[in-house]
């Protein structure tokens, strides 16, 4: 930072057409390279990890790798069960956390006067800071065994009835999709809520005053000037949620059971990508490792994906916001 | 109200009607939807706080990690806080500064430029990597060559903190007004100088805020250094060399544990580490406040 | 509660208002469809109206006109209780439309802005269709049937004469509207309801010229069905437009340097243009003062 000062103290009034000093130079090539930093990681991530998980491509094959057979001592790694409980979980969280999310965010923005929302922003915050170990360590301990109880009653109650029996039929375990999948939407419920209420606080105040003017009610406000507007961004938050749900390794880990099973018993245990990444990897070697590795990296690609899709959409209802 | 003028009264009340019943209905399933949020994290924090309050002491943060079996009152998580400070204090020298950087880049270089829009817009993307995946990828570009290491738990949350950094410096450096730059600039000073001496003391407390939000996610993470640091249960003091051992390592691993002792240890590690978590989210608050009150 | 017709409009005025019964006798003069008295308004602390006491008359157009933070949009908000929605805000005094107390306890701010509708300063159509932004009203009032929404949107269309250049696009996005016709569609919407009275808050400010003169013309076109009041700031459109007009002024303490909006005075528009009794409306009429 002296060689800045010095540079721009030796300015020479007349040298209008002068280079710039090094020192600005240099530091705009830091900055850059920063910022470059972030595209270098992605691209790191994907090369290092695949090249990592190659035998696994290679041993097992396409067919091999989409499989449903997980059997570490026969030598068979077969991801589908997985790639299913992941998807599995990430859904039922999805299906409870976004009408719950979406709720507070209208609640904040549209019901409560600014001095009640602070406190629900603080709630929201507090639940966001819980971590992801803490969550597991709760779900295990306490929250899987009390609903547990509540799986079996369900379970018997609806034993033979078609579709409801298949989801919620026994067998039924306290550490199960149904388990991890809440888990998750309580993890989820924080960025969905404060992306939506973003998204919603986003909306012209005049458009809510034209709604009010023609005599509306609160809600036929929201759906009239509120929903319109910021539709594609919900959209976006819970894509972003989808893909927070799907990565999320600690929680689901402790409670979803472990086993690499394909089921419509969602009150059965099961598994997911990260979750059995978190719990084999240690123990892993030589294909094992590779096909653990390889799981990392098709979470990578669908967590990308469904994040580049995400804001793509939220960055572009921000931009038509603006535009109108 | 006496009639004063010949005009009928008028009647301004809302008749009862399905809209208004609708209405209703529908601020209560917002109302609903906040108690559905407020049950689990009142039952969380009150387990976290019943069950960790009984094992916490002051020995009991110093104390080593004993074995599993050990029953409650023996030993504690010591050698945890100390790797815990450890490894997130080295992971946010690395991300902060770099952070920091790159949001600069994005805000006063790059502009409205393509490259600029596509990392700013990458680094949304980054902050939506699974934790797992960082952990991963230090385990091979690091561990595979280096070994186990708390620097390679650092790098793995410092990946995990350098979106969040970037993004919340990026927002808080687009609040500073223009003219506060244009002044500068006005005064002859190049770019390097009137960033470093007009912009970042003008965003600095909303920097500091969302960098300490960004540390006390990465103090929460387990994933991460579940293959770069391992689980130990003794206090390595070197950084670069050897497997280290972190709060929620050991939560992790005393969670599945059938040992009553273990488990109690687990709650008071969590404990421990809600503490933390929240008290560094409030100094992000307080910092926010002051930065915006000193804003007007 | 007592409400008598005002006797005098303002404090500083003498002329008597007509009564109901002159009204008989007098058919041009409106009925009183707003009586305010008394009427202060607050934001928290803020006392941003201090005391204002007008009659809005019906069929009538009535200007609200004063230099900026006089408060003019402030009781024009109060009219349809725009200024619930702002959090801190209080008023004091009685407001009474058409013979009902708007502020007591009963009354419902929906029910109140169905009868009274608003036009805002800038244009604000709903990020639906040209069709959706008129029908937006009538649907939630209850209309289904397709085809009485369609005259209606017509009719409506027709009377803040968009009709023409929008008849052949009613699906397409409101938002691809210009400044003026989306100005237009936004009155539409308005009259859709068929409120009684339309309050309009300085509605050409964001218009060209041309689009200015289209929405007067329009406010006179519409005038015998209902009441109007229009705040603005362009003393030239309250005098093409309005029948009255109400000059609102800042008054400041300097003691406490605080400051509120007062009303200066109220009457036929030609009275205040051509010859204010207060020094202070011919002050700012002949644009002495700001």
């Amino acid at each position: 930072m002296s060689t800045i000062t010095r540079e721009d103290q030796a300015v020479p009034a007349s040298a209008l057409s002068e280079r710039r000093p090094l020192g600005d130079r240099g530091f705009q090539v830091l900055a850059l390279a920063a910022g470059l930093l972030v595209l270098v990681i992605l691209v790191l991530i994907a090369i290092s990890t695949t090249q990592q998980a190659s035998s696994w491509f290679s041993t097992e094959g396409v067919t091999g790798v989409f499989s449903t057979t997980w059997n570490p001592a026969a030598g068979k790694f077969g991801a589908l069960a997985f790639i299913y409980g992941t998807l599995i979980t990430a859904a039922i969280a999805i299906v409870m956390a976004v009408p719950v999310s979406v709720g507070i965010a209208l609640l904040l923005t549209e019901v409560v006067p600014p001095r009640w929302a602070r406190p629900i922003v603080y709630v929201i915050d507090l639940l966001a800071v819980v971590p992801s170990v803490v969550w597991g360590l709760w779900g295990i301990l306490v929250f899987a065994p009390w609903i547990a109880g509540i799986y079996s009653s369900i379970g018997s109650a609806v034993t033979g009835v078609p579709v409801l029996g298949a989801l919620f039929g026994p067998p039924t375990s306290g550490a199960s999709f149904f388990t991890a999948g809440i888990i998750l939407a309580f993890m989820i419920t924080p960025i969905v809520t404060s992306l939506s209420r973003e998204v919603i606080a986003t909306v012209p105040a005049i458009e809510r005053e034209g709604a009010y003017a023609l005599g509306a009610t609160r809600l036929e406000m929201i759906r009239g000037a509120v929903w319109p507007h910021s539709q594609g961004g919900i959209v976006g938050a819970v894509l972003l949620g989808l893909g927070r749900a799907m990565g999320e390794t600690i929680a689901a880990a402790l409670v979803i059971g472990s086993s690499a099973t394909i089921t419509s018993h969602l009150f059965a245990p099961g598994d997911s990508m990260p979750a059995v990444i978190a719990n084999e990897f240690g123990e892993a070697s030589g294909v094992f490792r590779a096909g653990l590795m390889g799981l990392g990296v098709l979470l990578f690609i669908m967590t990308i994906i469904i994040n580049i899709i995400a804001r793509g959409i939220v960055q572009r209802s921000a931009r038509r916001q603006r535009g109108a | 109200m006496t009639v004063a003028t010949e005009q009928p009264k008028l009647d301004l009340r809302e008749p009862p009607s399905w809209r208004r019943t609708k209405n209703r209905i529908a601020t209560a399933l917002m109302v609903l939807a906040m108690v559905l949020v407020v049950i689990p994290l009142g039952l969380v924090l009150y387990t976290v706080i019943a069950r960790g309050a009984s094992v916490i002491s002051w020995s009991f943060l110093t104390s080593s990690i004993p074995v599993q079996v050990a029953p409650a009152n023996v030993g504690g998580i010591g050698p945890a806080i100390v790797g815990t400070i450890e490894i997130v204090g080295l992971a946010t020298l690395l991300a902060v500064p770099l952070g920091v950087l790159g949001a600069i880049y994005l805000n006063e270089y790059g502009g409205k430029n393509a490259l600029a829009r596509v990392i700013g817009f990458m680094a949304d993307v980054m902050t939506g990597v699974p934790s797992i995946v960082m952990g991963l990828f230090i385990f091979s570009i690091w561990v595979l060559h280096f070994g186990f290491s708390g620097f390679a738990g650092a790098l793995a949350l410092g990946c995990l903190m350098l979106p969040i950094v970037i993004r919340s410096s990026d927002e808080m450096l687009k609040l500073v007004p223009d003219s506060l730059r244009e002044a500068s600039y006005a005064l002859g000073a190049t770019r390097a100088r009137v960033t470093l001496t007009v912009v970042l003391p003008a965003a600095v407390g909303g920097i500091v805020s969302g960098a300490l939000l960004a540390v006390a996610r990465a103090a929460g993470e387990t994933a991460p250094l579940l293959f770069t640091i391992l689980t130990v249960t003794t206090v390595n003091r070197n950084l670069f060399s050897g497997a280290n051992t972190a709060l929620p390592s050991q939560i992790f691993a005393n969670a599945t544990s059938p040992y009553v002792g273990a488990q109690a240890r687990a709650w008071g590690a969590a404990l421990t580490l809600v503490v933390i978590a929240f008290i560094l989210m409030l100094v992000a608050r307080f910092v926010t406040g002051r930065f915006t009150r000193q804003g007007r | 509660m007592d409400q008598q017709p005002e006797q005098h409009v303002v404090a500083h005025r003498r002329r008597t208002e007509p009564t109901a019964q002159q009204r008989e006798v007098q058919p041009t003069r409106g009925a009183p469809v707003f009586e305010a008295k008394n009427v202060s308004i607050w934001y928290s602390a803020f006392r941003a109206v201090t005391d204002v006491s007008l009659s809005v008359h019906e069929h009538e157009i009535t200007a609200f006109i004063g230099p900026s933070g006089c408060g003019k949009t402030t009781v024009l908000r109060t009219l349809n209780r725009m200024n619930d929605l702002v959090v801190g805000a209080r008023v004091d005094g009685v407001v009474h439309y058409r013979g009902a107390s708007l502020y007591s306890k009963d009354v419902s701010a929906t029910a109140v802005r169905r009868r009274i509708g608003m036009v805002f300063q800038k244009p604000n159509p709903f990020p639906k269709s040209i069709y959706d932004n008129v029908a937006y009203g009538p649907r939630i009032n209850g209309v289904r049937n397709r085809g009485k929404l369609d005259e209606i949107v017509e009719r409506s269309l027709r009377q803040s004469a968009l009709w023409d250049e929008v008849k052949d696009r009613l699906k397409a996005s409101a938002l691809g509207l210009s400044g003026g016709q989306a100005q237009r569609l936004c009155i539409a919407r308005t009259l859709a309801v068929e409120p009684d009275v339309v309050l309009m808050d300085e509605p050409c400010s964001a218009l060209d010229p041309i689009a200015t003169a289209a929405i007067e013309d329009l406010m006179r076109d519409i005038k015998s069905r209902y009441t109007i009041v229009i705040v603005t700031h362009n003393m030239q459109q309250a005098t093409r437009v309005s029948d009255r007009t109400a000059f609102f002024s800042v008054l400041r303490d300097d003691k406490s340097d605080t400051r509120t909006g007062v009303l200066v005075e109220y009457g036929r528009t030609e009275h205040i243009f051509q010859d204010p009794t207060d020094s202070r409306t011919k002050a700012y009429v002949t644009g002495r003062m700001g």
